[in-house]
C-alpha cells in the first residue's frame, strides 16, 4: 500500500493483541486513509475482532499504539466519542427504543433541544431505510433491521469514521446486500472513513478499498492492498485460498 | 465361546479367535442407529473382557452397512481400547465402508492415555481459596472505581444517569414493600412465639417488648430486608448487567462515551442506598406489630403496655445505628450484583453463573457486615 500524502486517519504501530496467554497478533502495522473503506479480514479465530475491538479502544493492546486523527487513543468513555461503532449483534441497549437508542449519544453529548433530537433521529433512520421505526424496541426488529439501526445510532454524532463488526454476517442474501449498499453509500455520498471486519467475500468484494488480511498461525498481517488484486495475483498460497474459496492449501 | 445370534435381527456380534495371539469381534449385517442400544452393550461386554497386551480387531468383512451413529460408536471403542493397550483396528472393510471409517477417524492411532493425577484435595481448596481471594480483591477494586466514579460525579453531577435513578427506585424500593412486610411481621411474630414460652415461665410477659423492639431495630429489620433484597434486586442488577455485557451492549455504551459506572452502577446502588432505609423502617415496624400480635394474643399484655415499654427499652439510637448498617448492606448489595454483573463472560450460561455467585458473595458480605457492626458497636459501647 502506498502511504498517502495526507496524514492517515488510523495509525497503528507496532500493534500486539490478545490476552496475557494467548497472543493473536504481533507487530501489527498499517494505517487507514480518510475516505477510505479499510477491511480486516481472515479466517475465523484470527483475532480480526480484537483488533476492530484495540483500535477502538475496548481492548488494551498488549503493545504498540493505535492513534485515531493523531490522538493516541487510550481510553474511551471519556468525553464525546470521536467516531460510530456498530456491533455483531447490533448491541441496541434493550429497554430502550429505536429512537431513544439513536437518540442518547445526542441527549448526552450535544445541546439540541428534544425537537431537534427527534429530527435528526428521524433522519438516520430514513437513512438507514427503517423510518418510522423510532418507537419498535430492538426485540421487535429482525437482525437485519437490528443492525441498520445500529449503524443509525453509529451515526447520530456525525462521526467522520465508523467501524462496523461483521455487518453480514447471519443476515439473508438480500439484506447482506442492503447492507453493503448502505455502506457504499456513507461512505461516497457522505465521505464516510468505515473500517469493516467480515469474511463475506461477496461483501468484500464489493465494499473494500483497501484490506488487510490477518493470520492465525504466523499472528501476522499476511497480506494487504485491493483484495481484487489480491485474489487475482496473490503468490501466498493462504490469501489465494481465502479469496478462492478453496481448501487445496488447508493444513 | 459366546456368540450373540439372532435370526430377527439385522446385525450380529461374534467374537472368533482369529490367530494365537488374539481375537476378533466379527461384526455381521446392516449395523444401524435404531440398533445402537443393542450393538453398544453387546460389544461393551467383549470390549470389557480384552486384557492388556492383548488384541481385538474388529471383522468388518462380513457387514453391509453401517450408518454414521453406530460408526461413532465403534471408533469410540476402538479408541478405548487401544487406550488401555489393547491392540484393536477395523480389518476386512470394504472400500466404501473404509471411507466412512476414515470419516469417524477409525483408522488413526490412539496413544495410550496416561493416567492424569488427580489433585489432591489440599490443592484443590488452595485454589478455591485463591479464587475467593482473587474474587475479593475484583470486588475491592470495583469499590475503588465507584469512589472516583463519585468523586467525578460530585464534580459534574450530571454525567450520570439520573433518568435510571426513579424507576430503579420503584422496582426495588416500593415494588419490595408487601415482601419486606410479610417476611418481618412474621419474623417478629415467630420470634415473640419463641421467646413467650420462655417469659411466661418467670412471669416475665412484659419484656417481650424489649425483646423485639431491640433485636428488630438492631439486628433482624435491617438483615432480613437486606437478604430479601438481595435476592430480589441483586440477583436482577447482576442479570440485567451480564446480558447486556453478553450482548456487547456494554462495549457499545462505552464507545458512546458513557462509562458503565456513572450510566448503570451509580444510579442501581444510589436507588437502593435510599429506599433500604425506608424499608428497615417498614420492617422494624411490622416486626414489632408481629410482636405485639403475640403479646396480646398469649401473653395477657394490651397494647399501651405493650408500647409503653418499648418505648422504655428501645432509644432513637437502636433504630439510626439499624438504618445506618441498612445502607451499608445497601451498598454492598448493589456494589456486588454490578460487579458480578460486568463481570460475566461467555452466554447464557455465564449470566447464570454471575447471577448465583452475586447473590452468594452478597448473603455472605451482608453476614460479615452484621458481624463487625455487633462487634464494632458493643466495642464503642454504644
Amino acid at each position: 500500500m502506498n502511504p498517502p500524502l495526507d496524514p492517515p486517519l488510523i495509525q497503528v504501530t507496532d500493534l500486539s493483541i490478545g490476552w496475557d496467554d494467548v497472543i493473536l497478533q504481533q507487530h501489527a502495522n498499517f494505517q487507514v486513509a480518510r475516505g477510505d473503506v479499510f477491511v480486516i479480514l481472515g479466517s475465523s479465530g484470527c483475532g480480526k475482532s480484537t483488533m476492530l475491538r484495540a483500535l477502538i479502544g475496548l481492548e488494551r493492546p498488549l503493545a504498540g499504539e493505535v492513534s485515531i486523527e493523531g490522538a493516541v487513543s487510550t481510553r474511551i468513555e471519556t468525553g464525546a466519542p470521536p467516531f460510530g461503532v456498530m456491533f455483531q449483534s447490533g448491541a441496541l441497549l434493550g429497554s430502550m427504543t429505536v429512537g431513544e437508542n439513536i437518540a442518547l449519544p445526542l441527549q448526552e453529548w450535544t445541546q439540541l433541544p428534544p425537537p431537534a433530537i427527534f429530527a435528526i433521529v428521524q433522519a438516520r433512520l430514513r437513512l438507514v431505510g427503517m423510518q418510522g421505526s423510532e418507537d419498535k424496541l430492538p426485540s421487535e426488529l429482525s437482525g437485519g433491521m437490528r443492525k441498520r439501526a445500529a449503524i443509525a445510532r453509529a451515526m447520530a454524532l456525525e462521526p467522520s469514521l465508523v467501524f462496523l463488526d461483521e455487518p453480514s454476517a447471519g443476515l439473508d442474501p438480500v439484506s447482506a446486500a442492503m447492507l453493503d449498499e448502505l455502506i457504499l453509500t456513507l461512505n461516497t455520498k457522505l465521505g464516510l472513513t468505515l473500517v469493516v471486519v467480515t469474511h463475506d467475500l461477496d461483501s468484500i468484494f464489493k465494499i473494500a478499498k483497501h484490506c488487510i488480511m490477518l493470520d492465525r498461525d504466523s499472528m501476522s498481517i499476511i497480506a494487504s492492498g485491493d483484495p481484487r488484486a489480491l485474489r487475482d495475483s496473490s503468490s501466498d498460497p493462504r490469501v489465494h485460498d481465502f479469496f478462492n474459496r478453496s481448501t487445496a492449501h488447508a493444513p | 465361546m459366546l456368540t450373540a445370534t439372532h435370526p430377527e435381527r439385522s446385525f450380529s456380534v461374534e467374537p472368533t479367535a482369529s490367530d494365537p495371539s488374539g481375537q476378533q469381534l466379527r461384526l455381521h449385517g446392516s449395523l444401524l442407529f435404531p440398533d445402537a442400544a443393542t450393538i453398544w452393550s453387546e460389544l461393551r461386554t467383549h470390549v470389557d473382557l480384552a486384557a492388556r497386551g492383548g488384541t481385538l480387531h474388529l471383522e468388518m468383512s462380513d457387514v453391509q452397512r453401517v450408518d454414521g451413529g453406530v460408526m461413532a460408536l465403534l471408533a469410540h471403542l476402538r479408541a478405548e481400547l487401544q487406550q488401555r493397550g489393547v491392540q484393536s483396528e477395523f480389518v476386512g472393510a470394504a472400500a466404501a465402508l473404509q471411507e466412512i471409517i476414515h470419516l469417524y477417524r477409525g483408522d488413526v492411532v490412539v496413544g495410550e492415555r496416561k493416567r492424569r493425577k488427580a489433585r489432591g484435595t489440599l490443592d484443590q481448596l488452595g485454589n478455591a481459596t485463591l479464587a475467593l481471594l482473587h474474587e475479593a480483591q475484583a470486588v475491592l477494586a470495583f469499590l475503588g472505581e465507584m469512589v472516583i466514579a463519585a468523586i467525578g460525579v460530585l464534580r459534574a453531577p450530571r454525567s450520570v444517569n439520573w433518568k435510571e435513578l426513579t424507576p430503579t427506585m420503584e422496582r426495588s424500593g416500593a415494588d419490595a414493600v408487601p415482601i419486606v412486610l410479610l417476611i418481618n411481621f412474621l419474623v417478629g411474630m415467630v420470634m415473640a412465639f419463641q421467646a413467650a414460652v420462655q417469659l411466661k415461665q418467670f412471669g416475665a410477659n412484659i419484656f417481650v417488648a424489649d425483646l423485639i423492639g431491640i433485636s428488630m431495630t438492631r439486628e433482624l429489620g435491617p438483615l432480613m430486608t437486606a437478604i430479601v433484597i438481595c435476592g430480589r434486586s441483586g440477583a436482577a442488577f447482576a442479570a440485567e448487567l451480564g446480558s447486556m455485557k453478553v450482548n456487547e451492549e456494554i462495549d457499545a455504551l462505552r464507545t458512546m462515551g458513557f462509562g458503565p459506572m456513572r450510566f448503570l452502577v451509580m444510579p442501581r446502588t444510589l436507588a437502593l442506598l435510599l429506599v433500604m432505609p425506608v424499608l428497615t423502617l417498614l420492617a422494624d415496624f411490622v416486626g414489632v406489630l408481629g410482636g405485639l400480635v403475640v403479646g396480646l394474643s398469649s401473653l395477657d399484655l394490651t397494647s399501651s403496655i405493650y408500647f409503653t415499654e418499648l418505648q422504655k427499652a428501645v432509644s432513637l439510637w437502636d433504630v439510626y445505628s439499624g438504618l445506618l448498617k441498612s445502607m451499608v448492606f445497601a451498598l454492598a448489595i448493589g456494589l456486588i450484583a454490578c460487579q458480578q454483573g460486568l463481570a460475566t463472560a461467555g452466554g447464557a450460561e455465564g449470566v447464570g453463573r454471575r447471577t448465583t455467585s452475586s447473590v452468594v458473595i452478597t448473603l455472605f458480605t451482608l453476614i460479615l457486615i452484621d458481624a463487625t457492626f455487633t462487634v464494632l458497636l458493643r466495642a464503642l459501647d454504644l
